[in-house]
């Protein structure tokens, strides 16, 4: 699977924290290996990641702790363009807390968190992280109840959030073209017009995953995605994060190995705010540490 | 509300007013220091009132108490003179034999014959006495007054009596009283040593004398004086600062009493009880009707109602509060805002309630006799009995409240059920009980802080409503949760709120204080002693 | 904004287009009929619906706050009053030298022996700008208050109480005569709006007729607003803040708008509401008289719009009744209204009558 270059326009208005660590220049650029779908044009203004030495996400040495409890200690992370990660690790051993820090809600103490390799997070907030294109799907369901299906994919809509132009804005063609696309994507063809609170729990995760996949995000940070589910829709779920990998990265935080099993390529496991161990799964499920940290401590 | 002050000797220190204390009762009708003089004169005055004038002379020179006492009932127009006997009415109406300090049963008497010539010698004849007497405090006492108000005419009594002077503080009284007229002294030596005696103990009553002083043409007086205006001022200025310490203190305990109930179900529950003011209100009421009660049917226990109205109240504001829990709360679970509009509604229904039965007008509610009047410290600083009794009571308040959840197991169910509801009910705890059980708690909590309320302003059906905002402001600044940050919140506020008074006015400085709140929760969302947590979703 | 047609279905046009009438229309002509006539509308009420109208357009400030946004105020009465007090200014200004003083100084400050005009009172002898400070001052108190409140994310029952702080603060400081707002009695016998007598019947039906029409715009443009993207970010807002942060939206600047919006309507309604009722004092700004707003909304139904002036109309209604027959049991009305409707009518009277209708749709078809 080749990381993919979308078509870019300079980051030259990219928004205030959008910063040029390395000339990208230097790196050799990689020729892009699939032809991304066009982004809308409201879309292409946005800062773009730089990608060019592979990867769309870098955490060094991050730290953060509440009350003296270390929730993230000293982690390094970095994820690459258009991959599929799966991140597991026993409770409190703060994926959580990382993806509250990749997405703003929580400053850490101390470290560097990178988009590309040029927009740095910490200097931003949660919603222009969310412009960037890092999309989150929280462990819970999180579904705007009181609209309707099709409303919540178009309020998630990559598109100019700010209020005077949301006040005038007008769906376009293409845009409900894009919402059919999307709907068909989930599986909520149909239901477009059925008030999201009245949606089965299955489906409100779906539909959290097609209103990330409206935002044209780069990067999907996704929480739990099958807590709840049935085995039937576990598989489905599976699938559709396997569709989506390599047009987006995709970050999955994940207990049920069996289905981190059926998705995933590549593993990483947290344990106290660290990295234990990063491999396939495989290998992660010989890692003795990782045995003792998830037997060691049951037994 | 300012309790009447009980006339004792002014002194400046705590501890030098409880040895007089200490010294009053050993003072009383007839000391050790009997001048048969005094014995003689008044019985020759008994037989012949025309003796007053010469009577007078005898009475100023003699260190017998009893001699001030007369020449003070003289002056006041409260001695009368029986066949047999020369007799005093003390305040509360009795007549005593002034010879010995026993009860007259006898006739009443007449007043003597106020002559001119018997004024004027009464005047400094007074003052003598009294600065000769064998009782410290009637000395201190003379000696105090004629420092407020200083005349040349007693001076040589002055000087006189600091010339045999033993005790200390007297001396210092002495002295203050003789420094402004040694300031019109030519002897420069004379003036330096007053104004040092200014500079170490002087009243603010002194400054328009030292100004001109302060300004004057000899550099060293001036130098002396400048800094007697500086000790001076300085002092007062300590002394005010104490003084706004302990109202803020006691405004503090007043606002800490109000919120803490609030604390316990908005804080632990997190329910928004508009009404809570008016649990304030009913505790308060139940005061009223224990009051009332102890009036008609125990009038000799009167002084102990407060005693009884304590579990009273508590018992009436709980009994309410398990009602609204029970009623009205417990389905409103969960969507705060409902809560909050829910109880308001509740508010104004009790308040009506209160209204029709008592009326709409303030009802009285009495102290006690021992909760009237206060130690005075200083002319300016009286620290009244009910400000006292108010911070002992939030104080023991406070502590049972923190033993009842630390110690107790209905505490453990209580935090239980508040940290991890689904848990606690696995683990067999009745959470509905305890939720019901903790609000009627917070509830009795507001009802005896409306004893204590009762205690210290107006009793009306609006009671609650001062307090509402005020009890949400602490337990927000404070922080959500813990009591310490209840403590916190009621004391900060309280004493900030008394020191800003001064400079800025009670309603500026409320308003300042209300303003200073919603920055610092921009600031601090939590609150000064918030539970901080991980990031949580939603 | 979506085109003005698309606001309504054409049965909800209809129904806008009989209220409009019966309010622009039907009350004045009704009022002109001879007082013999069965149907005239006597001239007291004229005021009374004027009134109406302003805590109806209250109530739509409400309700697009509370019932969409999900942020419930408890100092509403605060713009309201600040918008009124703007008002108020200028009438007194506008009657200078006819007081009972015959001083160029409203009569309040000579009682006070103030010997000039306090700055804050300058201008306001110019009814454009008095009109202008109504709208500017509620809407720039709010903005900054809604700021600093918004940016550090205080939220749900922390907002209400801070709110409620406020409206007591300011409360405070407008019973205080050195404020220079006339104190426990504000500001009161007016004369002349515009050089038009206040005591005029005339007067009162072209104020009332103005507020209707007011309150018909007003409506119309908060549909707009809760229609467009923009409002179902606020209702989103509502429901799932944080997801509305991650879809890359700001919720600090929607709710900073829809809160600066709200006030400025309630200012606009204080100063529509000061002429017709003739006076305006701190009591306005007591907090339960901004909790009071509250209940107007949720009795007629949240995030509906039309529930918010229902309720309005319905509460303030019953208000009337009840003073003048049982005064006593007013508070206990109102009381017992908190309770019901948190209890048993959370979607208000719109809700209710929307249940009605489906259970008699229900019927019909079973």
């Amino acid at each position: 699977m080749n990381p993919v270059i979308p078509p870019v326009t300079p980051a030259g208005d990219a928004l205030k924290g959008a910063q040029m660590l390395h000339d990208a220049s230097e790196a050799p650029p990689k020729p892009p290996a699939a032809p991304r779908e066009p982004l809308p044009a409201d879309v292409r203004d946005r800062p773009v990641p730089d990608v060019s030495h592979g990867a769309i996400l870098y955490l060094e040495s991050v730290s953060v702790s509440f009350d003296g409890f270390k929730a993230i200690n000293d982690l390094n992370l970095s994820i690459d363009d258009g991959e599929l990660r799966c991140i597991i690790g026993p409770n409190g051993a703060g994926k959580t807390t990382m993806m509250d820090i990749i997405t703003g809600k929580t400053r850490p103490d101390t470290g560097t968190v990178y988009f590309g390799q040029n927009v740095n997070l910490l200097e931003l907030r949660e919603s222009e992280i969310a412009q960037l294109g890092i999309g989150r799907k929280f462990q819970k369901p999180t579904v705007f109840q009181g609209h309707s299906v099709f409303e919540n994919l178009e309020l998630a809509m990559q598109a100019d959030k700010r209020v005077r132009r949301a006040l005038f804005a007008r769906l376009s063609d293409e845009q409900r073209a894009r919402i059919a696309g999307v709907l068909a994507t989930i599986g909520l063809n149909g239901y477009e017009r059925q008030l999201a609170g009245s949606l089965s729990h299955g489906q409100k995760q779906w539909l959290e995953i097609g209103m990330l996949l409206m935002q044209n995000p780069r990067l999907l940070l996704v929480d739990e995605p099958v807590a709840g589910m049935t085995e039937q829709e576990t598989e489905q779920t599976a699938e559709l994060l396997n569709s989506l990998a390599g047009k987006h990265s995709v970050v999955v935080v994940e207990h049920d190995m069996a289905f981190v099993r059926s998705i995933a390529r590549k593993v990483t496991v947290l344990h106290e705010g660290h990295v234990l161990a990063e491999g396939t799964m495989d290998a992660i499920q010989s890692n003795p540490k990782v045995v003792e940290v998830y037997l060691g401590e049951g037994a | 509300m300012n309790p009447p002050v009980r006339s004792r000797p002014s002194l400046s220190t705590l501890a030098a007013l409880l040895f007089c204390l200490l010294l009053l009762p050993l003072a009383q009708p007839v000391s050790a220091a009997v001048d048969p003089k005094i014995d003689a004169t008044l019985a020759a005055l008994a037989e012949d009132p025309k003796t007053l004038r010469s009577a007078l002379d005898v009475l100023a020179q003699s260190r017998d108490p009893r001699a001030s006492r007369v020449l003070v009932a003289l002056d006041e127009g409260r001695l009368t003179i029986a066949p047999g006997a020369v007799l005093i009415r003390t305040r509360d109406g009795q007549r005593v034999n002034a010879a010995d300090g026993q009860p007259w049963t006898g006739a009443a008497g007449d007043a003597p014959a106020m002559t001119n010539a018997v004024r004027r010698v009464l005047a400094s004849s007074i003052e003598r006495a009294r600065l000769r007497s064998e009782d410290r405090a009637e000395r201190l006492g003379a000696a105090r007054a004629l420092n407020d108000r200083p005349s040349a005419s007693a001076e040589p009594a002055l000087r006189a009596a600091l010339a045999e002077e033993q005790d200390p503080e007297v001396v210092t009284a002495l002295k203050l009283a003789l420094a402004p007229l040694d300031l019109d002294s030519p002897d420069k030596d004379k003036k330096l040593a007053a104004l040092a005696v200014l500079a170490n103990d002087g009243e603010l009553t002194v400054l328009g004398r030292l100004q001109p002083l302060a300004s004057g043409d000899d550099p060293e007086i001036r130098a002396a004086a400048q800094k007697a205006i500086t000790a001076i001022g300085d002092r007062q200025w300590l002394r005010d600062q104490g003084a706004n310490l302990f109202y803020g203190l006691s405004l503090g305990s007043v606002l800490l009493l109000a919120a803490l109930g609030l604390a316990i179900t908005f804080g632990l529950m997190g329910v928004i009880n508009m009404a809570h003011g008016e649990l304030l209100m009913i505790g308060a009421y139940a005061t009223y009707v224990v009051q009332n009660l102890f009036r008609a049917y125990l009038p000799g226990a009167f002084d102990w109602y407060l005693l009884a109205a304590l579990p009273v109240a508590f018992l009436s504001a709980a009994a309410v509060g398990w009602a609204l829990e029970r009623v009205v709360l417990r389905h409103l679970y969960g969507r705060p805002l409902e809560t909050l509009l829910a109880t308001f509604g509740l508010s104004l229904i009790l308040i009506q309630t209160v209204r029709l039965i008592f009326g709409a007008q303030n009802v009285e509610v009495a102290n006690p006799s021992w909760l009237s009047g206060g130690i005075q410290l200083t002319q300016q600083l009286v620290l009244p009995y009910n400000r006292i009794a108010t911070i002992l009571f939030a104080l023991a308040v406070l502590v049972t409240v923190w033993l009842l959840f630390q110690k107790t197991r209905l505490g453990l169910r209580v935090r239980a059920v508040t940290q991890n509801r689904g848990m606690a009910a696995a683990m067999g705890i009745d959470t509905r009980r305890v939720d019901a059980g903790t609000f009627a708690l917070g509830a009795g909590v507001a009802g005896l802080a409306g004893v204590a309320l009762s205690q210290l302003g107006n009793v009306g059906p609006e009671l609650g409503q001062a307090y509402i905002v005020d009890s949400f402001m602490v337990v927000v600044l404070g922080g959500v949760g813990k009591l310490a940050g209840a403590v916190a919140g009621g004391m900060g506020l309280g004493i900030v709120n008394k020191f800003l008074e001064p400079s800025m006015g009670a309603v500026l400085g409320k308003i300042a204080l209300l303003g200073f709140i919603i920055l610092f929760i921009q600031w601090r969302p939590q609150g000064l002693f918030a539970m901080k947590g991980r990031a949580v979703e939603g | 904004m979506h085109g003005i047609r698309n606001l309504h279905t054409t049965r909800g046009w209809v129904g806008f287009f009989v209220v409009a009438a019966l309010l622009l229309v039907a009350v004045p002509v009704l009022n002109a009929l001879p007082e013999t006539s069965p149907l005239h509308v006597p001239d007291w009420l004229i005021p009374l619906a004027g009134k109406f109208c302003c805590y109806a357009l209250v109530a739509l400030a409400m309700d697009l706050i509370w019932g969409y946004t999900g942020i419930l105020s408890l100092g509403h009465g605060v713009y309201f009053a600040l918008g009124g007090y703007a008002m108020g200014m200028y009438l007194m200004r506008s009657m200078a030298g006819e007081g009972v003083y015959r001083s160029e100084l409203p009569d309040f400050m000579v009682f006070l022996n103030w010997k000039e005009l306090p700055w804050f009172w300058h201008g306001f002898e110019y009814f454009p700008f008095a009109l202008l400070m109504a709208l500017a001052v509620p809407g720039l108190l709010a903005f900054v208050f809604g700021w600093f409140a918004f940016r550090s994310r205080i939220k749900g029952v922390y907002f209400s109480i801070i709110t409620q702080a406020m409206t007591f603060a300011l409360m405070l400081l407008f019973f205080r005569n050195e404020t220079g707002f006339g104190g426990n009695n504000g500001l009161t016998d007016f004369k002349r709006l515009l050089g038009f007598t206040l005591s005029e019947p005339s007067v009162r039906v072209a104020l009332y007729w103005l507020t209707a029409l007011v309150l018909l715009g007003v409506y119309l443009l908060a549909r707009a607003i809760v229609r467009s993207r923009a409002g179902r970010v606020l209702t989103a807002i509502r429901d799932a803040e944080s997801r509305v942060m991650f879809c890359g939206y700001e919720p600090l600047y929607y709710k900073l708008a829809i809160w600066t919006l709200s006030a400025v309507l309630c200012g606009l309604a204080g100063a529509l509401y000061v002429p017709q009722v003739g006076i305006i004092n701190p009591s306005e700004l007591a907090p339960a008289q901004s909790i009071e707003m509250a209940v107007w909304v949720a009795v007629g139904g949240r995030g509906t719009l039309v529930g918010a002036v229902i309720g309005a109309a319905s509460v303030n209604g019953l208000k009337s009744v009840f003073t003048a027959v049982a005064p006593e049991f007013w508070l206990y009305a109102l009381g017992g209204l908190f309770v019901l409707v948190t209890l048993f009518l959370p979607e208000g009277l719109t809700g209710l009558f929307r249940r009605l209708r489906r259970t008699r749709a229900a019927e019909a078809r079973a």
